[in-house]
């Protein structure tokens, strides 16, 4: 299907976006790579009246280390984080969570706060930074604004953002040294949306998680830092600490079924990625046994 | 509200200028306007990568693409590819190795197979897989698709000094 008709507005400034966003509101909607909106609208999920284009922002687009945090412009492409030798080194996660956002083609144009302020539950993004703890920063008619990552996602392509604000840059804290990270989804054909993934990051000491950090997507209307996490934190993992951890996953979980998956299918597989990450940051091949999928 | 916008851009070399109205895509553009047809529209969603075009050398989906979206752009479509002799023995390679049937999703498979094998010379057939897993072919089974790239990706690796 085509989009329904809209204006077509280029922004030439942020202060301009939000001039335009300050007027047009919930008829607006902020046009950046696309990669999300252009389907929506082809699909008629959206029929927005107005369309800001920010994609010649320059001032959105470019990756900064500066003490220990990794600033990432909002329009920086997905392509621009898989090749960003800042992002492997600091936020390694991220790097790896990339190469999964669907393809080629499609990484050359879709950007990081587009795929963040879009929030699909199924999408990689926004589960990397509700696990490493992200900051996203949004400007509006009331200036800046700094909202934690965990705070940020309010439903199935739905945040905190208002209609007036604009999703600026992301910060995360760069990863600590001795920090390992797991990722990986099930998907029917590989780019694709996730039926379920996992987003996990960790200090090990010794043999025991000094502390770890889950965050589950495609399984809720936006992405899960899991609770159950913190029965593996100081604590000798053995098979009988990690099938309480995943039984408590299961309570947490409240997942959806569509065409995709059952809830039961997906309970299922949240649990054998966990079983996978745990065994894959400790490095304890045995703690995979029984987990198949 | 919804009146045209002018754009200016490249398309395979040649200066084009149009009034186009903002929901319409690059692919429809391509094809409608300037009747380049090579571009195939299947899904309109970025899913079967049957339109795949390359944007300032970069590989697209026109079908996620605004044409408004492409001022002072440079577009390459399969017909600038192939009548550039760039992909020629690429093409070859697939008629030989009989990596078509129908031939809708074979101008995206080129652009995405030519896009891989610049950016790296001998890819495996894994890599190969990878680079394609954003282009849909409903008949082949992917298999000789697959063997014309690497078969391609070898010819070129010789021939380099």
């Amino acid at each position: 299907m085509k989009a329904a008709p809209f204006a077509y507005a280029r922004a030439t400034s942020v202060a301009h976006a939000l001039e335009l966003l300050a007027t047009h509101g919930e008829r607006a909607k902020v046009l950046s790579g696309g990669q999300s909106l252009m389907p929506a609208m082809n699909l008629r999920l959206i029929s927005p009246e107005l369309i800001v284009d920010i994609g010649e922002l320059a001032e959105l687009r470019g990756i900064v280390v500066k003490q220990g945090v990794l600033t990432i412009g909002a329009l920086t492409r997905h392509v621009d984080l898989l090749k960003s030798a800042e992002v492997i080194a600091h936020a390694p996660l991220l790097a790896d969570a990339v190469a999964h956002v669907a393809h080629p083609a499609i990484r050359n144009r879709g950007t990081i706060g587009g795929s963040l302020a879009h929030a699909d539950p199924a999408s990689e993004l926004p589960a990397c930074m509700v696990t490493l703890g992200a900051t996203i920063i949004a400007r509006g008619p009331g200036g800046e604004r700094r909202i934690a990552a965990n705070a940020f996602f309010a439903g199935i392509y739905e945040t905190v953002l208002s209609p007036q604000e604009l999703l600026v840059a992301v910060e995360l804290p760069a990863a600590p040294t001795h920090s390992t990270h797991f990722f990986h989804e099930f998907a029917r054909r590989s780019g694709d949306y996730a039926i379920v993934g996992l987003a996990a990051q960790a200090i090990v000491r010794g043999e025991q998680f000094a502390d770890i950090r889950l965050g589950f997507f495609a399984i809720g209307d936006r992405p899960l830092l899991a609770k159950s996490a913190s029965r593996l934190i100081d604590v000798a993992i053995t098979p009988a600490i990690l099938s309480e951890a995943s039984s408590l996953l299961g309570e947490e979980l409240d997942p959806p079924e569509d065409q995709q998956a059952t809830p039961a299918m997906r309970r299922h597989l949240a649990k054998v990625l966990l079983a996978r990450g745990v065994s894959s940051l400790l490095s304890r091949p045995d703690l995979c046994v029984g987990a198949p999928a | 509200m919804t009146s045209a916008v002018t754009i200016s851009l490249n398309v395979n070399g040649e200066r084009i200028e149009a009034d186009v109205p903002p929901r319409l895509n690059l692919s429809d553009f391509l094809r409608d306007h300037l009747k380049l047809t090579g571009t195939h529209v299947g899904c309109e969603h970025g899913v079967c990568g049957a339109c795949t075009v390359r944007v300032n050398g970069e590989i697209v989906r026109s079908c996620l693409m605004l044409a408004v979206q492409t001022q002072d752009r440079s577009v390459e479509t399969i017909e600038g590819l192939s009548d550039s002799g760039e992909i020629a023995d690429l093409q070859a390679a697939f008629r030989e190795r009989n990596a078509l049937q129908c031939g809708f999703c074979t101008p995206g498979m080129l652009m995405a197979a030519q896009d891989l094998l610049k950016h790296s010379s001998q890819p495996d057939r894994e890599q190969i897989r990878e680079h394609l897993s954003g282009n849909y072919c409903r008949c082949t089974g992917y298999q000789a698709i697959v063997d014309a790239i690497e078969t391609t990706a070898r010819a070129r690796a010789g021939r380099l000094p």
